[in-house]
């Protein structure tokens, strides 16, 4: 009984499933699917934490954060990272607090309570330049800044994609916006050809090669920035990655050396099973 | 393990009794020692980060240093801080307040330091010290305006009833030790950064 | 019960002599997987899973311990808790990135354990207790996974706990109110959140009573094994330690090497980018899916697209529930005297040829985009796994003819079985 009545009720969802498949193929065979609109992977750039053995480039680092400083900083925020986390990029305790108060941050007046800004101090995070969402929203034409912490974990093959992304800005050709009609630049936004819809509210952030002066001289060409601060924002979005592939090579040979003593183990306790069984 | 093989082999029929040379028992004794002492090392490794991780984590320590102004305190009154999140008495002494600590001998106290010893050189009227009663941890009054400050002018403890005196000691009550007077510096004539 | 050449416990010390008088732990230990517990002696590596499964679901409550010990379940601050576990805690890192991959690793564990029950048969009788149970344990990590993925807070969280919530309002009349009801409020937020977290506190420990359950029924027939052959006689069996001890604890070298890996060279990449964005009601990520190891349910779920008598919605939930609820009636849709696939040849067909690319497709897709072509085969991929449960196994379990089985345990292991050839046991094979 209970086999019949499996019977039917497999035969039911089997019939339904293949009913939704049937109407499915009549409209794929009669109705004509726009192809999605096509956008580039992001280039695949090399960088010194790539890979299991990968460690920080801490020039590289603080290049970066000097791009974040002087030209992200303006619309994004870094609310998970603290100025403390400097030292990471070898900073001094002092050089770090001076680095803290060229910023600054909410605070409240000690003697009125009001809000006001104050120069930051250490354990202060990274401010957000807008006070709220509204705000920024109000200041970008409605599409809010995103905060950059996490901005290469957020995204698929972060760091390169941000690395792209900065100096993926320019003109579609006609050809492929007479394919392509929807990705005409709207109003307020920029064709960028790694971006999936190819429109970024974002201006081109990085225009012209030296806009970051480098402080150890490096050639502050667009993709020498893109990708110092890419690096750099791999490195906000997990301070501990170099630390975590470091960890990963001890312990991972630890367990081998044990995992190898557990089979050889293994086979000897077994041995005694193996060698011909029968005593008669 | 040596007899656990030796029982292993009588107690299972099929299995023939294995008199092999006494000295592959033993490497093979040895294998199985040397893996479960690797699974024991692996055990205990792994209490590391477990333990580890109920200490203070790394903003927690980050706010363990802070920095307070003292130049706006006025003579004979105190502001509390915070510091590691527990007050921080800081009290500007009057001269009378300093004579009247100086006046006690510092044998006499249960727990004997001079004024000196709980202040800065140069700075003998900031007088800086945990809102923290060495008894059992609650807050003292007396720094605040208009707070009972207890029978030797300084702090005291309402929980239990100690007595503090102007330099922060420990007078009367069952408070075994001074009010602690953390460690910190000047970092200028008008700043403190205590931690 | 046991088999009457179970080694007994002998309690030599003065310590365990007093212990096993007052509460017989260290016996109840021996017995259970102890040198007192004979286990057929030709298990082969699909074994180790069983163990290799109560060994991560341990993994995950330490790790989900410490993790609860620095989060904090409300809206507000979940993902910044998170992020402060990231970065701030001692090794918080370590045990956040352990218990992500430790719960896919769990799926895995016991996707390799259910499916090796369904070759082997294991669910037929005298074991259908074992296997119901175990069908509880994995509805119950499912709901345990689900609520723990909603709690770091971010937009997969968020979007995938309106979505799955969202399933319940397919049901007629009531569905809506349940569904309101469910999340304490009109779209997931503090309310669903701080339940979400409470329940994926509390599951794991009632999946660990569930557990014991399911080591207790196994405990009454014993171990099933490749033959599928019962144990007839003392040579058919060896103690579970020190062979069996031996042989997980090789296995679980193995399963940790593979989990480290991923936890500190490909941390994330059994995860979603999107989950590093926090929730945003306002906003939803152009492609929601939940995490992989729900990938075969989601794709049957959207399988449904057609409104045939009942809503497509509904269809869409009734088939996902099904698909793991029709388990529970295995034991008795498959009525073949056989139990090992290896002695099955159509149903042995059908499980390679069949379920296992079905369920292939299934992960796959599941985790595709929502448009054709992958649609389309998710329907055909989503008709054959149920005609697999609820059609063929029956027919085939009544037309097969199976191929002739070893004697017993003994005789497939070592070639022939002297003892049996001897007359000391005249049972006939199944």
């Amino acid at each position: 009984m209970i086999r019949i009545i499996a019977i039917l009720v497999g035969l039911g969802f089997a019939a339904v499933a293949l009913i939704s498949f049937g109407f499915g193929a009549y409209t794929a065979a009669t109705e004509e699917v726009a192809p999605h609109l096509p956008y580039e992977e992001p280039m695949d750039i090399d960088y010194s934490f790539d890979g299991p053995l990968g460690t920080w480039d801490i020039a590289q680092l603080q290049r970066g954060y000097k791009v974040y400083k002087e030209v992200c900083s303006a619309c994004h925020g870094l609310k998970f990272v603290a100025m403390r986390n400097l030292s990471d990029l070898g900073y001094s305790e002092a050089q770090v607090k001076a680095e803290a108060a060229t910023w600054q941050v909410p605070g409240i007046d000690p003697n009125t309570g009001e809000a006001t800004m104050r120069p930051g101090v250490p354990t202060d995070y990274f401010p957000s330049p807008y006070p709220n969402a509204v705000a920024a929203a109000a200041a970008n034409n409605n599409a809010i800044p995103p905060d950059l912490s996490l901005m290469t974990k957020a995204r698929n093959n972060g760091t390169n994609y941000v690395a792209s992304l900065l100096v993926g800005y320019q003109e579609p050709s006609a050809e492929f916006l007479a394919e392509f009609p929807e990705a005409a630049p709207g109003p307020g936004l920029y064709h960028n050809v790694y971006f999936p819809n190819r429109n970024l509210a974002m201006a081109p952030p990085l225009m012209n090669a030296g806009q970051v002066t480098y402080d150890d001289g490096t050639e502050a060409t667009l993709p020498q920035m893109s990708q110092d601060v890419a690096a750099f924002l791999t490195w906000t979005a997990e301070p501990t990655l170099v630390k975590r592939k470091q960890t990963g090579w001890p312990v991972l040979i630890f367990l081998l050396f044990a995992t190898v003593l557990a089979y050889l183990s293994k086979n000897q306790i077994w041995s005694a099973l193996k060698p011909k069984q029968h005593r008669d | 393990m040596a007899d656990t093989a030796a029982t292993a082999n009588t107690e299972i029929p099929v299995v023939p009794v294995d008199d092999g040379a006494s000295d592959g028992v033993r490497r093979r004794d040895f294998i199985n020692i040397a893996a479960l002492s690797t699974a024991g090392v692996g055990g205990a490794a792994v209490l590391l980060p477990l333990i580890s991780q109920m200490a203070p984590s790394k903003d927690v320590l980050a706010e363990s240093t802070t920095e307070v102004d003292v130049s706006a305190i006025e003579t004979g009154s105190a502001i509390k801080a915070v510091f590691r999140k527990q007050p921080l008495f800081i009290r500007r002494l009057t001269p009378e307040e300093m004579a009247a600590a100086d006046a006690v001998p510092t044998d006499s106290l249960r727990d004997a330091e001079s004024l000196e010893d709980r202040t800065k050189e140069g700075h003998r009227d900031v007088l800086v010290t945990m809102g923290v009663c060495t008894h059992l941890g609650c807050v003292p009054l007396g720094a605040a305006e208009g707070e009972v400050k207890g029978e030797f002018g300084g702090y005291f403890c309402p929980c239990h009833g100690s007595h503090y005196d102007t330099a922060g000691r420990i007078r009367k009550g069952p408070a075994p030790t001074n009010l602690v007077v953390p460690e910190y510096a000047f970092t200028s004539d008008t700043t403190i950064t205590v931690g | 019960m046991s088999f009457p050449w179970a080694r007994q416990y002998e309690p030599k010390t003065g310590l365990t002599k007093f212990l096993d008088e007052k509460l017989p732990l260290p016996r109840f230990v021996y017995n259970a997987v102890g040198a007192g517990y004979p286990v057929p002696r030709n298990l082969n590596y699909m074994w180790n899973f069983g163990v290799l499964a109560g060994f991560f679901l341990v993994f995950q409550i330490v790790t989900g311990v410490v993790l609860a010990m620095h989060y904090a379940a409300n809206a507000e601050v979940a993902f910044a808790t998170t992020e402060h576990i990231m970065r701030d805690v001692n090794w918080g890192w370590l045990m956040r990135y352990a218990h992500a991959n430790g719960a896919s690793f769990f799926f895995i564990v016991v996707y390799i354990h259910i499916f090796r029950g369904f070759f082997y048969s294991s669910y037929k009788a005298p074991r259908e207790m074992i296997w119901l149970l175990g069908v509880v344990i994995f509805l119950l990590m499912m709901a345990t996974a689900f609520m723990g993925y909603v709690l770091p807070w971010g937009q997969m969280s968020f979007w995938g706990a309106k979505v799955i919530t969202g399933l319940f309002g397919a049901i007629p009349l009531v569905g809506e109110p349940i569904q309101i009801w469910l999340l304490g409020g009109y779209a997931p937020d503090n309310a669903a959140l701080n339940r979400f977290f409470s329940l994926h506190f509390l599951l794991p420990f009632v999946i660990l009573g569930v557990v014991i359950l399911h080591i207790w029924a196994l405990h009454i027939p014993g171990s099933s094994n490749p033959t599928g052959v019962e144990v007839k006689q003392e040579s058919d069996t060896v103690p579970f330690h020190p062979y069996y001890t031996a042989k997980d604890g090789f296995g679980l070298g193995i399963a940790l090497l593979a989990l480290f890996i991923m936890v500190f060279f490909l941390p994330n990449a059994l995860g979603h980018a999107d989950n590093y964005i926090e929730a945003n009601p306002l906003s939803t990520p152009a492609h929601i899916v939940p995490e992989w190891y729900f990938y075969p349910f989601y794709a049957i779920l959207r399988a449904f697209t057609m409104d045939f008598i009942l809503p497509a919605k509904l269809w869409g939930v009734l088939a996902m529930f099904s698909a793991i609820l029709m388990w529970f009636f295995l034991p008795w849709l498959d009525r073949s005297p056989v139990r090992s696939g290896h002695y099955r040849p159509l149903f042995r067909k059908f499980f390679w040829f069949g379920l296992i690319p079905t369920m292939a497709a299934l992960f796959y897709l599941g985790g595709a985009p929502a448009e054709e072509p992958y649609v389309m085969l998710s329907q055909i991929f989503t008709a054959y796994y149920f005609l697999h449960f609820l059609v063929i196994i029956p027919i085939v379990s009544q037309i097969e003819r199976p191929e002739p089985l070893p004697y017993s345990i003994t005789e497939a292991v070592l070639g022939s079985d002297k003892k049996a050839v001897l007359g000391e046991n005249t049972e006939p094979a199944v």
